[in-house]
């Protein structure tokens, strides 16, 4: 809450939050029943019923996966690649585990089972995103040695995150770490690894396939969320591949594929394990949307000066919460644990001090493109001037019915003219009954007065 | 030239856990006007510390925020006890705040200079046994400026 620094004023960008981002979060109009349910959890408020039907609006969505949760009747779905969609010519296909994935399975004793059936499910090779998650962290403790960056740091390994800074926090998008996150870093090294191990392959022939805990990376990889298209070929969804996976694990074998990762890079799957393996106390690790916007709205009034770095994961307990994932993540998390215990600390080093090379860093840094009313000032002030004056005529009650998350939002929507003030039910009901006792009351003989 | 925005909110002085949701919504509503950053950052830190303080020193009160075209105005006022010494209060680090509120990072004495020093005008109205009232302002600069 403390004195932050001041800075001078940037002027606002221009009104295209939009600007055709691609979603993987969708809803089934087969599906939906309009109930409602989705719309207070959205954390952006992205979300109406109209019609009988949700709508997202793809200027708000985060991809948070919120109502993917929230939905009673699955009509929220997240959207994933197919491996059948790759172009033909991509014959050798790499996988990409999010760490996350390890955390799935029951009775797991190694990590190398889930890599072995990997390449049963008939995958030419895997790389473990894990093992860019170790590379990142060694190029963070790199980077938070510098004077000269804003703090405390921001991570960048959540999209949804990044996303939601940008729309709602985009004083705060020069914090986030200009480092690209392990999933990028991952399908880069790949393509280097398998390209020299089969000097017969055609580079063009290979593709990295990312198997992921959450729409938001899909999200991710069609956006360039970054500055620069996703090096990514196709984002699979973890529990499609985890159900293929239990067919082909057997535990009895031996694998013939090593994990390269050790316990910093699976840490990464929760919450804690980015923040932890700074191996810095000045730290701060929260997750859930809820609790990510509350941190956020404390950092931008200027709280948390003396930390170094912020760890923001928009699932519980992080990645293992992910929408596409199977297991409870708090279970997951405990799985993990096990599976850490005997691992040494990482595989792989970069040596202390030294820069963080171009290649590992952001193309572009992320735009702050806040959500804007209007175009104009002007405009937006008038808008926001009916706004404030249909407001008091509203019941207040939050409760949805009219297909808006708030009375303010309900009131919004009436001033950009998308609905009508007959859609708050609740105020019909109560013009209705007041009309009803004004004629009872005229058309009663006076006796009493 | 339109007229301006005006948004209250009553400052609830019993729950501590909600002290500083009238400043993120002033925040919020300020950004979708599309003022600048800085703008809206030294708005939201002035109004935040008087809201905190409001609800620690003076059991709540009400917040007005007029947003006008080329400036915005804050206007807490409670109906706590008042200021003895104002000019003691401004200074940085003094403070009342009791033992338990400081445990929790509050109470450094810095909310008024902070207020002072995020707005280009600042008046304290007080008056003890009958309330406070903090007014101040911040100045739009030019587009462009
Ligand atoms: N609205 C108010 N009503 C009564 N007293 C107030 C009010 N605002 C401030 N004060 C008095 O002025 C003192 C200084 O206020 P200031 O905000 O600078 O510091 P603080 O609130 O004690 O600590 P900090 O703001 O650093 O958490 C307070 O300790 C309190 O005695
Ligand atoms: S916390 Fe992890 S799983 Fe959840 S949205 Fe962010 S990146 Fe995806
Ligand atoms: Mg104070």
């Amino acid at each position: 809450m403390k004195s932050a620094r001041q800075r001078p004023s940037r002027p606002a960008n221009p009104p295209d939050p939009a600007a055709a981002y691609r979603h993987s979060v969708a809803i089934d109009g087969e599906k939906c029943r309009g109930c409602t349910h989705c719309l207070a959890h959205c954390p952006t408020q992205a979300i109406r019923v109209r019609g009988g039907k949700a709508r997202i609006n793809p200027a708000l969505c985060i991809d948070c996966g919120e109502c993917i949760r929230r939905c009673p009747h699955q009509a929220k779905k997240a959207v994933f690649d197919k491996l059948s969609d790759l172009p033909k010519e991509k014959i050798h296909r790499i996988a990409l585990p999010a760490p996350s994935l390890y955390g799935q399975f029951d009775r797991l004793s190694d990590v190398d089972y889930v890599l072995q059936g990997l390449l049963e499910l008939g995958f030419d090779g895997v790389y473990e995103v894990a093992k860019a998650a170790e590379i990142v962290t060694a190029y963070t403790r790199r980077y938070l040695a510098r004077t000269d960056i804003p703090r405390p740091v921001i991570s960048s390994a959540c999209p949804t995150v990044s996303r939601l800074i940008s729309l709602r926090f985009p004083s705060l998008c020069r914090c986030i770490i200009p480092i690209l996150p392990p999933i990028e870093l991952a399908s880069r090294a790949a393509r280097i690894e398998a390209a020299k191990a089969h000097p017969d392959w055609d580079p063009a022939s290979i593709a990295t396939v990312f198997i992921s805990p959450c729409p938001a990376k899909a999200s991710y990889v069609k956006n360039a969320l970054y500055g620069e298209k996703s090096d990514v070929d196709a984002v699979l969804s973890m529990s499609e591949v985890y159900f293929a996976l239990l067919n082909v694990i057997h535990p009895g074998t031996t694998p013939t594929i090593q994990s390269q990762t050790g316990m910093i890079g699976m840490g990464w799957a929760s919450t804690g394990g980015e923040s932890s393996a700074l191996l810095n106390d000045r730290y701060l690790a929260a997750d859930g949307i809820e609790n990510v916007i509350h941190v956020l709205d404390q950092m931008e009034t200027g709280d948390f000066r003396t930390l170094e770095f912020v760890e923001l994961n928009a699932c519980p307990a992080g990645c293992v919460g992910g929408a596409a994932t199977v297991e409870n993540p708090y279970l997951a998390r405990v799985r993990l644990q096990a599976l850490r215990r005997y691992l040494p600390v990482a595989r792989q080093y970069l040596p202390r001090g030294g820069a963080v090379p171009k290649k590992v860093r952001f193309a572009k840094p992320i735009e702050p493109k806040p959500i804007l009313l209007a175009a104009s000032r002007l405009e937006a002030m008038k808008k926001m001037q009916a706004i404030e004056k249909i407001l008091p005529t509203l019941p207040g009650l939050d409760c949805g019915s009219c297909g808006a998350p708030t009375c303010r939002a309900f009131a919004q929507d009436l001033v950009e003219g998308t609905v009508q003030m007959d859609d708050c039910i609740v105020r019909l009901r109560e013009s209705v009954a007041a009309q009803k006792s004004a004629e009872i009351t005229e058309s009663a003989p006076k006796e009493s007065q | 030239m339109s007229e301006p925005v005006v948004f209250t909110y009553p400052i609830d002085g019993n729950n501590f856990t909600s002290a500083g949701g009238a400043s993120v919504a002033v925040k919020q509503n300020l950004r979708a006007l599309g003022f600048p950053d800085d703008v809206v950052r030294r708005v939201s830190i002035a109004m935040y510390e008087g809201e905190i303080n409001m609800v620690i020193h003076a059991h709540g009160g009400t917040a007005t925020v007029t947003v006008g075209e080329d400036e915005i105005t804050i206007v807490l006022a409670d109906r706590g006890p008042g200021i003895a010494d104002v000019e003691r209060a401004m200074q940085e680090g003094y403070y009342t705040a009791p033992d338990n509120i400081r445990a929790l990072g509050f109470g450094a004495g810095m909310g008024l200079p902070n207020m002072r020093r995020y707005t280009d005008e600042m008046r304290i109205d007080s008056v003890v046994g009958t309330g406070t009232t903090v007014t101040m302002k911040v100045r739009i600069p030019e587009e462009g400026a």
